[in-house]
């Protein structure tokens, strides 16, 4: 492990990059280090943590906004949310069982990383709620975008650009995000489908259907498929849905509705991957396809003695298998062949060196992209390697 | 009156080479050169600013378009990106030496998938031409900004376009999965695809809302939603902007988030009663259109919660539409505002800011004092659920005086959003109208850093020059004005 500096505020954060910058030693940008292990290894002698910048620092429920400093725990802004009735609205995940990690994923973290839960497929991805943002860039300097508003579109949108770009183009020190009332209550309507086609069918009728869908998700189970999905609203309106639903996919299979605490408690399950049961010796995939090719993945993944679960209707294939070259190419190449693309999400550091742990991009825009890093970063200081091979 | 950089001579004398060149790679009617023709380009939605292009170019094809951004980069002409041409920012101004790449031709409609929920579009599709493609199968295409019947989905690709339904289903970018993307290298990108959130850095992200800065769209993956079971509005007026803004905040406090929330100042309902005599009370200082959606007992149950709301603010009118022509006519005031404030006068400027909502009343309050200062009558219309101010400035484009006041006004107005912690614009772009107030809301060295990503994609700045970042300012020293 390299030496860690973990400022207390943004001055630090500065400080630090000015620094690294004179020195011309590259840094390993992290939060708290709840996802350390994903992407490749990043090879510097030092890291640099926003764990030291915590706290919320502006709350207006009315206006549904939060800001907070880039190291505050998402633990922490949930329970502030909760106590206004509010919550975040991409359902963003812990994953600390996936990376078998204990610290809490900070707020920047879940920023820089742009994973969202469950509630994604209806209701956007962590990208889409972040208002504003300040970051450090590869010059010291602080630059903001965006704001504490809910519509700006002033100049180039660089929250978009920041977020999921896993601290590769600047040092994100806060983050505004857009919050919404919590629904009063949740159910799950639990289909009981032969196989995956059937369960992403029915995914697709809930879906498609009028009641706000807010979670569809294909869980295999021996021999069959759960689909599962979720409707989240007032009380009133959540039981009448539920009965429409019911209709609605009733050929589908057999039905069974999980109430408030059930439903709540298996799409966190859902959130963190949990259906996956994952081995401590596997290595795990995020496959993003058009939903109706989830069921093709799943056969990929099965032909090399994998398992998956879907999220999103489908679009989302979480795959477990052995890490092997192999296995990564076979995983990419149905990825690639249903027009989609795989992520390798967790594996050994010797399988996350060897191979591209995203696909690559098309020749001019990996000329693009490599102007853009110039621009935010001109000495290379940030996380080199961590996405693609230097 | 806005400076746009000098043409370059040597461009300007190589036109009828150009032209030439321009017809080869888009054979047939695909190029305008003359004057009379030419005419309908030389202004956008902001139709106080014109310039005459050097040609327009309306190709049919995405190869066509990447042939013709080839030649330009390699000739180092200025290209102007248009759709529809309805900005209300200049979006579209031409330059004189600049030729105009118009996408209303890429207007096909390539798929519409409704077991995975997306259309694949061309950049020359209208906005509402999505969802009637789609509506008989009961889905929608959610952003509707007020030009939806005209402006093209790849022009609200690269504004970003909001409208009244964002509140609930967010703006363009949060409903877009792909894009077909031309550099001004020729090249064609596909960015994104049929699915969500792949890793690797948001370039769809960066591009929309780019303002033609980085490349031309020519193709859209939009998703598409299955519609409510039905919608409602009703009505609520006040007696005063506080107590309204206090309203709105104790809706969204319950736990309602409407699908629109519109706020009216008096001025605005004026206007508006005389235009589509909608029923609005006018001895109302404020009025709100609020709507939500689900099946009738759903609307009714949400209806009655919003209306005891409101009735602990002392309304001085209720009105829960009942059925949906009602509805209809509550509505039919606010969508026809700027016909209606177009009528009271014959020019109006329509600003774009947005500020915390917390902060309306002050900032209401400020502009009617900027109006008495400025001698320039001002409505207000509002998106009140997402902060986005619509100040209507009405004035006389005969009268030079009056629209260099009304510009005035405007900027005022926008440094006023920007001093309350909100931005220039919120929905329509900053363009060729609101670039040199960029410094306002932005350091010299934030604008430099975006003008570096703006150099990333066009290394020359040959993209829409002299739109979105100042004139002057490091970084932009080609674009120096003469």
């Amino acid at each position: 492990m390299s030496a860690m500096i973990a400022p207390v505020d943004e001055a630090g954060i500065i400080a630090a990059v000015q620094a690294a910058r004179a020195a011309r030693e590259p840094l390993a940008i992290e939060g708290q280090g709840s996802k350390r292990g994903i992407l490749r290894p990043v090879q510097a002698a030092r890291s640099l943590s926003t764990r030291g910048l915590t706290g919320v620092t502006l709350y207006r429920p009315a206006e549904l906004i939060i800001s907070a400093r880039a190291g505050t725990p998402l633990a922490e802004i949930e329970a502030t949310l909760a106590e206004k009735g509010q919550h975040l609205i991409a359902e963003s995940p812990y994953l600390n069982g996936v990376f078998g990690t204990s610290a809490p994923p900070s707020i920047g973290g879940v920023v820089a990383a742009n994973l969202s839960g469950p509630r994604r497929i209806t209701w956007g991805a962590t990208r889409d709620h972040v208002m504003g943002l300040r970051f450090v860039n590869g010059a010291g300097e602080v630059i903001r975008s965006g704001g504490r508003v809910l519509k700006n579109v002033t100049g180039l949108d660089l929250c978009k650009l920041l977020s999921g770009s896993y601290g590769t183009l600047g040092v994100i020190t806060e983050v505004t995000l857009k919050v919404l009332p919590a629904p009063e209550a949740s159910a799950t309507l639990l289909i009981e489908t032969p196989d995956l086609a059937s369960a992403v069918a029915a995914l697709s009728a809930g879906l498609g259907s009028p009641f706000g869908v807010s979670g569809a998700a294909a869980l295999p189970v021996k021999d069959h498929v759960i689909a599962a999905v979720r409707l989240e609203d007032f009380a009133a309106s959540v039981t009448y849905r539920m009965e429409k639903l019911r209709g609605v996919l009733g050929s589908f299979g057999t039905q069974r509705v999980m109430e408030d605490a059930e439903s709540r408690i298996f799409w966190r399950g859902v959130r963190e991957v949990e259906p996956l049961q994952v081995m401590p010796d596997e290595a795990i995939w995020r496959v993003s396809v058009r939903p109706s090719a989830g069921p093709q993945i799943a056969a990929a993944a099965s032909a090399i003695g994998g398992r998956v679960m879907l999220d999103w209707g489908g679009g989302l294939v979480w795959v477990a298998a052995s890490p092997s070259i192999e296995n990564h190419a076979a995983i990419s190449g149905a990825a690639r062949a249903q027009g989609g693309a795989a992520m390798l999400f967790r594996a050994p550091e010797s399988l996350r060196l060897a191979v591209p742990v995203l696909p690559e991009e098309a020749a001019p825009l990996a000329k693009i992209g490599a102007r853009v890093k110039e621009a935010l970063d001109p000495g290379g200081l940030f996380n080199p390697g961590h996405i693609r091979a230097a | 009156m806005i400076t746009l950089p000098a043409p370059k001579p040597e461009i300007l004398a190589r036109r009828a080479e150009i032209i030439a060149a321009l017809c080869a790679f888009v054979p047939g009617d695909g190029v305008i050169a003359e004057g009379i023709r030419l005419k309908p380009y030389e202004t956008d939605g902001l139709a106080a600013y014109r310039q005459m292009p050097l040609a327009v170019v309306l190709p049919s094809t995405t190869e066509q378009v990447a042939a013709v951004l080839r030649y330009c980069n390699e000739q180092g002409i200025r290209v102007v990106p248009r759709g529809a041409g309805t900005s209300l920012s200049g979006g579209a101004l031409p330059l004189a030496d600049a030729v105009v790449v118009g996408l209303m031709r890429l207007n096909a409609i390539h798929e519409i998938n409704y077991a995975d929920r997306y259309a694949v579009v061309g950049a020359g599709v209208t906005n509402i031409g999505i969802t009637k493609a789609v509506e008989a199968d009961g889905f929608f295409y959610a952003p509707d900004p007020s030009s939806q019947l005209a402006c093209m989905i790849g022009g609200n690709v690269m504004m970003n376009s909001g409208g009244a339904h964002c509140l609930k289903y967010g703006v363009t970018a949060n409903n877009l999965l792909g894009v077909k993307f031309v550099t001004i290298e020729g090249e064609v990108l596909e960015i994104g695809g049929t699915y969500l959130d792949a890793a690797g850095y948001d370039w769809l992200g960066l591009i929309t809302g780019s303002e033609g800065q980085l490349g031309i769209v020519t193709e859209v993956t939009v998703r598409i939603l299955r519609s409510a079971e039905g919608a409602r509005a009703m009505l609520a007026a006040f007696n005063s902007i506080e107590i309204a803004g206090a309203a709105v905040d104790a809706i969204i406090g319950s736990g309602i988030i409407p699908v629109a929330l519109e706020f009216m100042d008096k001025p605005c309902i004026h206007a508006c009663e005389a235009f589509a005599h909608a029923g609005y009370p006018l001895d109302a200082e404020a009025m709100l259109i609020i709507e939500v959606e689900g099946s009738i007992a759903e609307q009714d149950a949400l209806l009655a919660r919003i209306k005891d709301i409101c009735a602990r603010f002392d309304p001085i009118s209720l009105k829960v539409a009942e059925t949906a022509e009602q509805s209809l006519a509550i509505w039919k005031g606010r969508k026809g505002a700027f016909g209606a404030v177009g009528r009271i006068s014959p020019d109006y400027l329509c600003m774009d800011g947005t500020i915390p909502t917390s902060e309306l009343p002050r900032v209401l309050r400020r502009i009617g004092e900027m109006s008495d200062q400025y001698g320039l009558k001002v409505a207000n219309v509002f998106h009140a659920g997402d902060g986005n101010l619509h100040p209507l400035i009405m004035f006389d484009a005969n009268d030079a005086d009056s629209f260099h006041r009304a510009e005035a006004f405007g900027a005022d107005i926008l440094k006023l959003c920007v001093e309350v912690g909100g931005c220039l614009t919120g929905e329509h772009g900053v363009g060729v109208e609101k670039r040199d107030l960029m410094t306002v809301q932005f350091q010299p060295h934030e604008l430099t850093q975006q003008r570096a990503i703006k150099s990333a994609f066009d290394p020359d700045w040959l993209l829409n020059p002299a739109k979105v970042f100042p004139l002057q300012g490091a970084l932009a020293p080609a674009l120096a004005a003469e």
